[in-house]
């Protein structure tokens, strides 16, 4: 099951409950406004963090780069383009979206 | 006008509808339910789970008399079970986060801990989240 969160974690709480309903060995890709979960030195970091030893985080890079915060992606946090999203839904899926 | 076999007849998928929103204040809550009444039509394996603030979906008492225009809901979730829908969830944590117990709700729940609805989503072939 591919988890993908597509909101903030400062506005909502998707990305809090996609840790906490996404089983050890998930996958978790964050899109949309979903990307600033993807943030180094947040509030959310440690969860974050704390998460990626049992699971792989992704980010959409065209939405990490249209809001200017690239350079604080998490160490070990992958970067997709589009195709690269394809393929994680093709050989994660089925998917899950966390709005 | 001809006339159409779906070859995918036999196939059955498990669907799980993941509510997450309160029921009134947008449209997540009703556009789910009527999905998953129209779900009902296709024999599938379906189960509702309730975590985060969907547990607010299904509270006994909601009263929209007083509101304008928004139609009232809440009862069909009742009328689940003609529709052999009868696998209702609800995540624990969630209930308890909100002072509630299974008392609160209008129809029969299996309440279960976090890890457990994590792995029911897990297993299921189809997630539709609202």
């Amino acid at each position: 099951m591919l988890h993908i969160v597509a909101k903030s974690p400062f506005e909502r709480n998707a990305l809090e409950s996609c840790l906490r309903l996404s089983e050890p060995g998930s996958p978790i890709l964050f899109i949309e406004d979903g990307v600033y979960g993807a943030l180094d030195n947040t509030a959310m970091s440690e969860s974050v963090k704390t998460a990626m030893a049992d699971r792989s985080f992704y980010v959409l890079s065209a939405d990490i780069k249209a809001r200017g915060v690239t350079e604080q992606v998490i160490d070990g946090i992958e970067l997709v383009d589009y195709e690269g999203f394809v393929d994680l839904v093709v050989d994660k899926g089925p998917s899950n979206t966390w709005l | 006008m001809a006339e159409f076999e779906f070859e995918t007849e036999g196939v059955v998928k498990k669907f799980m509808f993941l509510n997450r929103k309160a029921p009134y204040g947008t449209i997540y809550a009703l556009e789910v339910l009527e999905t998953v009444l129209i779900s009902a039509a296709f024999d599938q394996e379906v189960c509702l789970a309730f975590v985060d603030d969907g547990v607010y979906q299904i509270m006994k008492g909601c009263d929209t008399a007083e509101t304008s225009g928004m139609k009232n809901f809440s009862k069909t979730y009742r009328a689940l079970e003609g529709y052999d829908i009868e696998q209702l969830f609800v995540e624990k944590e969630s209930m308890e986060a909100r002072g509630l117990s299974e008392d609160n709700f209008i129809v029969d729940v299996q309440v279960i801990p976090a890890s457990e609805m994590a792995t029911l989503i897990a297993g299921q072939d189809v997630v539709i989240s609202g």
